[in-house]
C-alpha cells in the first residue's frame, strides 16, 4: 500500500509537470495545479494510514 | 557582485557552521543519554560523508546557474534537469570567487541537510546506514533538486519561461536543504520504525523525553548567529540581493524565530498548563527554516506572523504524527524542517514584496515537485540502500543502547544506565 502511496505522489507531481508544459492560460494551470496536489496529499495520507496498519501488526 | 560584497559574504560562510553545531546540539539533546555519544559521532561522520559525497559527485550535478545544462525542450519551452559541470572536483575553479564561494555554500548546505534525517533516526539507525544514506542525499537527492532550484533548472527558470513571477524562490534553502532533509527523515522513520517500546499494546505512544535539555537550549541559541549568516550568505549569492538588505535579513531571520517560539511557548502553556521546553526549541528551529525561504523579500511584520504560523503548524504536526501516525521523530524533523520549510515557501508566494503575478503558483510547483517528486525518489533510494546494508540496529542493541552496542563505550560512563525503563512491565 505503501507504493501504492508513492506512486499516487508520483502520480499528482506528472499532472502538475504537464499543466506547467502543455497549458497556457492561468486558470486551466492553477486549476490542474491545484488538482496536482490533492493526489500528492491522497498519495501522502496513503503512505501514513499505511504505516499505522504496519505497526499495528507489529504490536 | 562588488569586491565588498565578497568579503562580506566571506566572512557570512565562516559563521554558517554554528548553524550545523546548533542543529548537532539539539539532536544530541533530544535523543537518550544512551545513544547522545553515538549521535554527536554519527553527526560527524554524516558532515564529512556529506562534504566529501558531494564535492565529488554532488556538485558535477548541482552546477551553477550561469552555466548550461542538460535539458529537453518541450512546447518551445526548455526543461533543464540536470548540471553540466565535471566530477571529482574538477568543477571547481579558484580563479573566480563567486563561485567558489557559492560552492562553499553549497557545501555547508548539505552538510546541514544531512543532518536532519540523524534525528528523526535516533536511538536505532547504525552509524554505517547512516552514511550510507548520507552518500546517496549528498551525491543525488540534494544535488537533483538543488540544481532545479539554484543551478539555473526548470524550477528557477519557471518565471522566465512559463510567466510564473520570478520562478520559485527559496532564499537560503528552506526547500532546497530544510524540506529535502525532512523528507528524508520521514522516508528514513519510515523504513526503521518505530523505537522499541515506543508504542504501547493498545496503540498509545510513551514519552521519551530528550535527556539534555540545557544541550537542546543552547544548540538553539548557537544557531541564530549561524542561521541569520546562512539566510544573508544566501541571498547575496543566488539571488544577488544587495548588501544593503543584508540588516532586513538578520531582522526577519530573528522576528521569524522569535514568532514561532512565542507561539510554541504560549500554545503548549494553554494545552497543556506549562510551557514544553522541547516542543518551544522546535518552535524556534521551525522559525529560523521557515525564515529562510524569502526572509529578503519580506516585511518584519509579515516575518513575524510567518514565525507565529510556522510555530502552531510544529506544535500540531509532530503531536498529529506521533499519536495518529505512528511517525517516531524523537526530535520532531519532520515537522519542524519539512512541514515549516514547505510553509515558508508559501510564505515567499504570500508576502513577498513586488510579487509578480503567478509567483505563487511558482512556489505551488516547488511544493508539489518536494512531495510528488523528491519523497518518492528519496524512500526508494533509501529502500534499496537498506535491502543491501541493513538500515536498523538488532533488539540487543536497542535494548543495551546504541552507544554500548556501537561504540563500546556510554557518554556518561559513570552514570547508572537503566536499559529497561521503558519496558511495559
Amino acid at each position: 500500500m505503501r507504493v501504492a502511496g508513492l506512486l499516487l505522489m508520483l502520480s499528482g507531481w506528472v499532472i502538475v509537470l504537464t499543466a506547467v508544459a502543455l497549458l497556457s492560460s492561468q486558470t486551466s494551470r492553477t486549476a490542474f495545479l491545484v488538482c496536482g496536489l490533492g493526489v500528492e496529499v491522497l498519495g501522502l495520507i496513503v503512505c501514513l494510514r499505511f504505516s499505522v496498519r504496519e505497526e499495528g501488526r507489529q504490536r | 557582485m562588488t569586491e565588498a560584497s565578497l568579503e562580506l559574504c566571506l566572512v557570512l560562510l565562516l559563521l554558517v557552521p554554528l548553524a550545523i553545531a546548533g542543529l548537532s546540539l539539539v539532536n544530541g539533546g533530544l535523543g537518550r543519554s544512551h545513544s547522545s555519544a553515538h549521535a554527536m559521532l554519527s553527526s560527524l561522520c554524516v558532515v564529512s560523508v556529506a562534504a566529501i559525497f558531494y564535492l565529488f559527485v554532488g556538485a558535477g550535478l548541482m552546477g551553477y546557474a550561469d552555466e548550461p545544462g542538460y535539458g529537453v525542450t518541450i512546447a518551445r519551452h526548455g526543461w533543464n534537469w540536470f548540471g553540466s559541470e565535471n566530477f571529482f572536483l574538477h568543477h571547481l575553479d579558484a580563479g573566480h570567487a563567486q563561485s567558489a564561494l557559492t560552492g562553499a555554500l553549497e557545501l555547508f548546505a548539505v552538510a546541514m541537510a544531512a543532518l536532519i534525517p540523524l534525528s528523526a533516526g535516533a536511538d536505532r539507525w547504525r552509524l554505517g546506514a547512516s552514511s550510507v544514506s548520507t552518500a546517496l542525499l549528498a551525491s543525488l537527492l540534494y544535488p537533483l533538486f538543488g540544481h532545479w532550484v539554484w543551478g539555473g533548472g526548470w524550477l528557477a527558470q519557471l518565471g522566465a519561461q512559463h510567466g510564473m513571477g520570478r520562478g520559485f524562490l527559496d532564499m537560503s534553502g528552506a526547500g532546497t536543504v530544510q524540506a529535502v532533509g525532512g523528507i528524508s527523515a520521514l522516508a528514513v522513520t519510515w523504513l526503521l520504525g518505530p523505537r522499541r517500546n515506543k508504542y504501547l499494546k493498545s496503540g498509545m505512544a510513551t514519552a521519551i523525553p530528550g535527556h539534555n535539555i540545557v544541550i537542546v537550549l543552547f544548540g538553539c541559541a548557537l544557531m541564530l548567529p549561524g542561521w541569520m549568516a546562512l539566510n544573508a550568505a544566501g541571498a547575496m549569492l543566488f539571488y544577488q540581493v544587495p548588501v544593503g538588505l543584508v540588516p532586513l535579513i538578520a531582522v526577519n531571520t530573528l522576528l521569524c524565530g522569535a514568532g514561532s517560539l512565542l507561539a510554541a511557548l504560549g500554545l503548549t502553556r494553554w494545552r497543556f498548563g506549562k510551557p514544553d521546553a522541547s516542543l518551544c526549541a522546535n518552535g524556534w528551529v521551525g522559525g529560523l527554516v521557515a525564515s529562510s525561504a524569502a526572509a529578503a523579500w519580506i516585511s518584519p511584520l509579515s516575518a513575524l506572523l510567518t514565525g507565529l504560523v510556522a510555530g502552531v503548524l510544529i506544535i500540531y504536526t509532530v503531536e498529529f504524527l506521533e499519536l495518529k501516525f505512528f511517525v517516531d521523530d524523537p526530535a520532531g524533523a519532520v515537522s519542524v524542517h519539512a512541514v515549516t520549510g514547505i510553509w515558508g515557501l508559501l510564505s515567499a508566494g504570500i508576502f513577498a514584496r513586488d510579487a509578480v503575478a503567478g509567483q505563487m503558483l511558482a512556489q505551488l510547483v516547488g511544493v508539489a515537485t518536494l512531495l510528488g517528486c523528491v519523497l518518492p525518489l528519496t524512500y526508494l533510494v533509501n529502500w534499496c540502500a537498506q535491502c543491501v546494508y541493513r538500515y536498523r540496529i538488532d533488539d540487543d542493541g536497542e535494548r543495551l543502547g546504541i552507544d554500548l552496542h556501537e561504540l563500546g563505550a556510554g557518554a556518561y560512563p559513570e552514570f547508572v544506565v537503566h536499559g529497561d525503563e521503558f519496558i511495559q512491565r
